[in-house]
């Protein structure tokens, strides 16, 4: 049995730790070996896309020390880890065991559709759900097909939610449209990125959704401080989370 | 601190109704690109290919732009070279003047815009009349193009009844657009019939027949060089491609990429002048070739200009052209104004979430996302990026490389969040319109520990 890795984005580890133990509980529950190196603090991401490699080298260097013995590397994050397995390189050359990381490292969806070969979840979750298609998950981790392509059908988030009983996942008129969180974005460039999100909140409204999942809590984060402010019946969730509480309703 | 997009997007996103009429005007036409795209079965091959062709011509551009002059040369037509902008209005003004041109019809180049030839030759007398029908809306109203391809997209047709009405004297209160179009139509008739030259941009230059494409959905390009016996083509250098049966990869992606259409409505090929008349290529480099010095950004040279990177970005659609500093807006825009002037346009590499949208919607696979992201790096390598943003990712990094002192600036963070005092700096820009995370008492290492913990125990 490999031994996994559980790479815990920082803003995850601070404000969203039930995401982090849903992660957890649902690796554990399909008999996987699970183990939380502490030394971890974050991939360096702010200050890669803020344009600051330089600061954000020795965070990834201490990434690839940290991680670099187990077998396989899994994240609730579609973002972080696709700083890992697209971004590395650019900070850290191409180097050997670097390519290896990058190549097991997983976003938790893939990994469970990709590597573990989840086919029937247990459980029910009898909601309404829209799905958010986080763009760094969608367009550098392929999690699912984006709109723009003409690739053959692909949805792996949906593909794990779909196996739940009950479930009733959503169409949207604008299926993958960023949300406008966009990391330090979603303050330089305030109003544009509160608009975004309003309109991809109205088009799940359109849709009758009574919950907003998705595979990165930093875009969940922004969506729902605008649904709390205007106290809109509608809560955001991650994916580890509805499997979590799918399992409870069995 | 340059804030020139985020300034101008707070402002064009404040007029909510009139954001998301913009927004939706131009998904409208990412739609009818995704039916375009979608109806041809080899779509994802076809971007491959016109990638490959023009990675390939940007390799040897120098000689494909060789073999083009040459054969051009031998089908009549006069070539000029031009180092930069100021060179190719000397060019073009000059080539005029000795016609004794007044008058010139002019079909749509962002290329001229780029080089700013119609003030010049304004200055010297000479009456340009952009005859691209959303070119001339924004030239009546002495305004710059907000759209690679619909130029007056921002307009709404109120907007441009009334413009037409003070300045080519409609009856007031018109907003029909067939109406307007017709009197657009009949207007520039007049101008047609007198003018003594025609300019035209450039689609596609081709090396191995020496001919050169011009791709409109109005025949305007047509109309303007086939009535005047000289006419004049402006085109940037990555133009050319090696070919023409290279052509056919790009003219099944350009319309469809652009607006949906299956192909434009007229796609001229020009090799040779008139009978009796004169065609002139002027070929401009104009900071080209410091782009194809460079790894990162060679790409960007392989646009085609067809605006759906434009179209389908979430920001170019809330914010509207002229909240980007550089003539060409949107994520291509960003990416060849920084270039261009890394101070003046140090904000428009910002004026991205980073969705890669625009990355996946490109007919030759132009990384854009990519590109503007390294253009952020660039900008901080400069020295430009904003001190503040500086020194807090430089704290950041600092922090999150010690463990202890990272739990420590989480527990604070966290502390201030369940207190209600976070609204401040970034806080307080974030909180404007959303909510803080509601910051949980344990953070999950803490759940983790005493878990482990309690199974010891």
């Amino acid at each position: 049995m490999p031994t996994v890795g559980l790479f815990i984005p920082c803003y995850v580890d601070q404000f969203y730790p039930r995401v982090g133990m849903a992660t957890l509980r649902v690796l554990r529950r399909l008999g996987l070996e699970v183990d939380f190196p502490e030394e971890q603090t974050c991939c360096g991401q702010p200050m890669y896309n803020s344009g600051c490699a330089g600061d954000a080298r020795p965070l990834a260097e201490r990434f690839v020390r940290i991680f670099g013995r187990y077998d396989h590397v899994v994240a609730p994050s579609g973002s972080c880890v696709s700083m890992v397995r697209n971004h590395f390189r650019e900070l850290l050359g191409d180097r050997p065991e670097l390519g290896a990381l990058a190549a097991r490292t997983y976003e938790l969806c893939e990994y469970l559709v990709d590597v573990v070969g989840v086919k029937s979840l247990e459980g029910s979750f009898p909601r309404k759900v829209g799905l958010h298609r986080s763009c760094h998950g969608l367009r550098e981790l392929r999690l699912a097909r984006s709109s723009e392509r003409m690739d053959p059908p692909l949805d792996k988030a949906r593909q794990l939610l779909g196996q739940l009983r009950g479930i009733e996942l959503l169409d949207l008129e604008r299926p993958d449209e960023c949300c406008g969180f966009g990391g330090t974005f979603a303050v330089n460039e305030e109003a544009v990125s509160c608009l975004m999100g309003k309109d991809r909140i109205a088009d799940h409204e359109k849709a009758g959704a009574e919950i907003i999942a998705g595979y990165d809590m930093s875009c969940l984060m922004h969506l729902d401080g605008l649904l709390r402010r205007e106290r809109k019946p509608i809560r955001v969730m991650h994916v580890a989370e509805i499997l979590e509480e799918a399992r409870l309703n069995p | 601190m340059n804030t020139f997009h985020a300034d101008k997007a707070a402002a064009f996103a404040r007029d909510v109704p009139h954001a998301h009429w913009h927004d939706t005007a131009l998904w409208f036409m990412r739609v009818k690109r995704d039916r375009g795209a979608g109806s041809v079965p080899e779509w994802e091959k076809l971007r491959n290919a016109a990638s490959g062709i023009k990675a390939h011509t940007l390799s040897r551009l120098a000689d494909y732009l060789e073999e083009f002059e040459r054969n051009a040369k031998a089908n009549g037509i006069q070539v000029h070279w031009a180092r930069d902008g100021a060179e190719h209005n000397r060019i073009v003004g000059g080539i005029l003047e000795a016609h004794g041109v007044k008058l010139v019809a002019k079909s749509k180049s962002m290329l001229t815009e780029e080089c700013g030839l119609n003030p010049y030759l304004e200055a010297r007398g000479l009456e340009i009349v952009d005859t691209d029908l959303g070119e001339r809306i924004v030239q009546l109203a002495h305004e710059p193009p907000s759209h690679i391809v619909m130029p007056a997209i921002h307009k709404k047709k109120e907007q441009i009844g009334e413009l037409f009405h003070q300045t080519i004297g409609t009856a007031e209160g018109l907003s029909d657009p067939k109406v307007l179009t017709e009197a657009a139509r009949q207007h520039l008739r007049r101008k047609f019939l007198g003018a003594q030259a025609g300019l035209s941009g450039v689609n596609f230059a081709i090396a191995d027949t020496g001919g050169i494409v011009v791709v409109t959905n109005e025949g305007n390009a047509d109309m303007g060089t086939s009535l005047p016996p000289l006419h004049i083509a402006s085109m940037g250098v990555e133009k050319v491609i090696p070919r023409a049966r290279d052509l056919g990869v790009f003219l099944r992606l350009l319309a469809r990429s652009a607006t949906g259409q299956p192909i434009s409505t007229y796609t001229t090929h020009f090799h040779a002048p008139l009978r009796s008349g004169e065609l002139h290529v002027v070929i401009v480099d104009n900071g080209r070739s410091e782009i194809l010095g460079r790894e990162t950004f060679r790409r960007s040279l392989s646009c085609i200009r067809c605006g759906a990177c434009l179209n389908t970005c979430p920001v170019y659609r809330r914010s509207g052209g002229y909240s980007y500093s550089y003539l060409i807006p949107g994520p291509i825009g960003a990416v060849l104004g920084a270039q261009r002037d890394p101070v003046a346009h140090a904000s428009l590499p910002f004026a991205s979430s980073l969705c890669g949208s625009c990355s996946d919607v490109c007919p030759v696979k132009i990384d854009l996302h990519h590109e503007i992201l390294a253009l952020r790096e660039e900008i901080r390598s400069r020295k430009i990026l904003p001190g503040g943003k500086r020194l807090s990712m430089r704290i950041a990094g600092v922090v999150l490389r010690h463990p202890a002192l990272y739990r420590a600036f989480g527990w604070l963070a966290r502390s201030l969040l369940r207190a209600g005092v976070a609204r401040v700096g970034p806080g307080a820009t974030w909180a404007r319109q959303r909510e803080l995370p509601a910051a949980p008492k344990e953070t999950f290492r803490e759940l983790w520990k005493k878990e482990r913990e309690e199974k010891v125990a």
